[in-house]
């Protein structure tokens, strides 16, 4: 099964970080990264640029009213993702710890995923 | 992240909007600083033994509120504080808080400070010297390194401004739309003036001043936040992030400056390039257009060519053409002639400036960008006149050997025509 995990974090506390605290979370995480590539557990991995950057396309008027910002003002944000292969809910939580020990704060929402296209975009 | 570590960036995060809610409580500089210092200091020794409070904000507020009241009411009659295991049991009075906070009060606490920051009274350097103090929360030797003057000198920047703010008196309550639209624009040329004073830095100094840079570009990005659909702060964020994303590559090994032609593109910030993309493909959607965005549509244009000679001048001049409409400036004709001849060769460009010859005279860009011209037209001995007066005018190491590059340059071929005709 896939799972998505998503990361969510106070981006005011994100944004905070110095260039050096940021790379050393980033030096944490490759860790983590490393080791479910090797096993070919890792999909795609996402870091979403900030939230001020986003555009939302509400859909329940006709035609749909275009946004600025996120979908919704909250006080954690979505940050970023990953699509991990896993065996179960367990396993994605283990891998979720694992990244959580290297980028403390904030929360992971997993998500078992329906349909996965790999898609052609490269960031 | 350490403990401490993960405290110290919570207590960043948090301090604008902290302060502003304790200035609004107490309606004085010093005693909403003095307040938040302490309610930090209680921090430090309650956080790392409870863990973090659910909203750090929050317990920052309400603990310096209650200190500093403390502290007032003592001015009265002899009180005890409460002990810290009383201030970290707040978890109630912080829920109740922390749902006020999400409200929009706040977002007219933090543009409340920084306009207080940007008071039409204080000259632009004690404006950014005490948003750097009292917003971003910088020690006064580290804005004095910035700003390359001794502590004692900033020391008394910042006192003064905080005077001056106190006499004029400050209005407190809701700003208005119109009001706070000026007030915006006001907090944005802020931002911007902190920006380019990192930005300008060269050489030795770079590394001290680029942390401006980066402040800057924070407050722009909590602007952003609290004012998501202002197309002119999605310009600025933009702009700001456009022209930082370059700093890797405006600047040689020697400190020397790069030309924007003769940089290493792919030390470019690819990520900040991206995020200024994205705010200024949203800012004009938004078809309501700024200086500020127009500046950087240009950056944007630069940042999208993938070599120099990929670069759109004719949209860039078109730009400039707008810009000079918008906030007319013989700098920004100085810049629109770079695209004019490039598009329509050196002379077309020379006779655009020529007229600025008197109100530029002491501009070294000026001189700079004229001898270049003059020397794409093989006028040597004008060109090396311009020189001369753009190292007299230059102001950092950087400028002069940028110049002398041009000069060396100018006189090794004086040398071999005169070997030749010889």
């Amino acid at each position: 099964m896939l799972y998505a995990i998503l990361c969510y974090h106070d981006e005011g506390f994100v944004g905070s970080w110095s260039r050096e605290e940021d790379a050393a979370v980033m030096e944490k995480l490759k860790v983590v990264h490393g080791k479910l590539a090797e096993a070919g557990r890792l999909g795609p991995v996402a870091r979403l640029l900030p939230t001020t950057a986003a555009t939302t396309l509400r859909k329940d008027s006709e035609p749909p009213v275009v946004i600025d910002g996120p979908f919704a003002e909250t006080k954690e944000q979505l940050l970023g993702f990953y699509v991990v292969e896993c065996d179960g809910l367990d396993c994605a939580l283990e891998v979720a710890r694992d990244l959580g020990r290297a980028n403390p704060g904030g929360a992971y929402e997993i998500r078992p995923i329906g349909l996965f296209m790999p898609g052609t975009a490269q960031p | 992240m350490t403990d401490l570590a993960w405290i110290e960036t919570a207590i960043t995060a948090a301090r604008p909007q902290a302060i502003g809610a304790l200035l609004r409580y107490f309606r004085d500089l010093d005693t909403a600083e003095e307040a938040f210092q302490n309610a930090c200091l209680r921090a430090l020794n309650a956080w790392p033994q409870n863990g973090p409070p659910r909203d750090p904000t929050a317990w920052l507020i309400m603990v310096g509120r209650n200190v500093a009241i403390d502290d007032l009411r003592r001015g009265t009659k002899q009180q005890p504080l409460p002990d810290d295991a009383v201030i970290s049991d707040l978890d109630d009075a912080e829920d109740a808080l922390a749902e006020r906070l999400d409200g929009s009060h706040y977002r007219d606490d933090i543009l409340r400070l920084l306009f207080i920051c940007c008071h039409p009274e204080l000259p632009p350097t004690q404006q950014i010297a005490l948003a750097l103090r009292i917003v971003s929360g910088l020690t006064v030797p580290q804005i004095a390194r910035a700003f390359l003057v001794t502590d004692a000198a900033m020391e008394q920047r910042i006192t003064r401004a905080k005077a001056k703010v106190a006499r004029a008196g400050v209005p407190f309550e809701t700003p208005g739309a119109v009001e706070r639209a000026e007030r915006l624009g006001a907090v944005a040329a802020m931002i911007y003036l902190l920006f380019n004073e990192g930005y300008s830095a060269a050489g030795e100094t770079a590394g001290v001043r680029a942390p401006l840079c980066e402040e800057a570009i924070r407050l722009a990005r909590l602007l952003l936040r609290l004012f998501p659909s202002e197309p002119e702060i999605m310009g600025l964020t933009a702009l700001m992030l456009l022209q930082h994303a370059r700093a890797p590559a405006r600047f040689d090994s020697g400190g020397t400056i790069v030309l924007l032609e003769d940089q290493d593109r792919s030390l470019w910030n690819g990520t900040m390039i991206a995020e200024g993309l994205a705010l200024i493909d949203k800012a004009m959607r938004h078809r309501c257009t700024g200086a500020y965005q127009i500046q950087a549509a240009i950056g944007a244009l630069h940042a999208r060519a993938p070599r120099y000679e990929d670069t759109d001048w004719a949209q860039i001049d078109l730009l400039y053409g707008s810009l000079e409409i918008l906030q007319p400036s013989p700098v920004i004709t100085l810049n629109r002639a770079v695209a004019v001849a490039k598009l329509r060769g050196p002379e077309a460009a020379l006779a655009m400036i020529a007229p600025f010859e008197a109100r530029l005279g002491s501009y070294f860009h000026y001189f700079g960008a004229k001898g270049a011209l003059l020397l794409q037209q093989g006028r040597c001995d004008e060109a090396r006149t311009a020189f001369d007066r753009a190292i007299a005018l230059a102001r950092t190491p950087a400028e002069v050997s940028h110049i002398r590059m041009h000069l060396d340059r100018l006189m090794r071929e004086a040398d071999a025509a005169g070997r030749a005709s010889a």
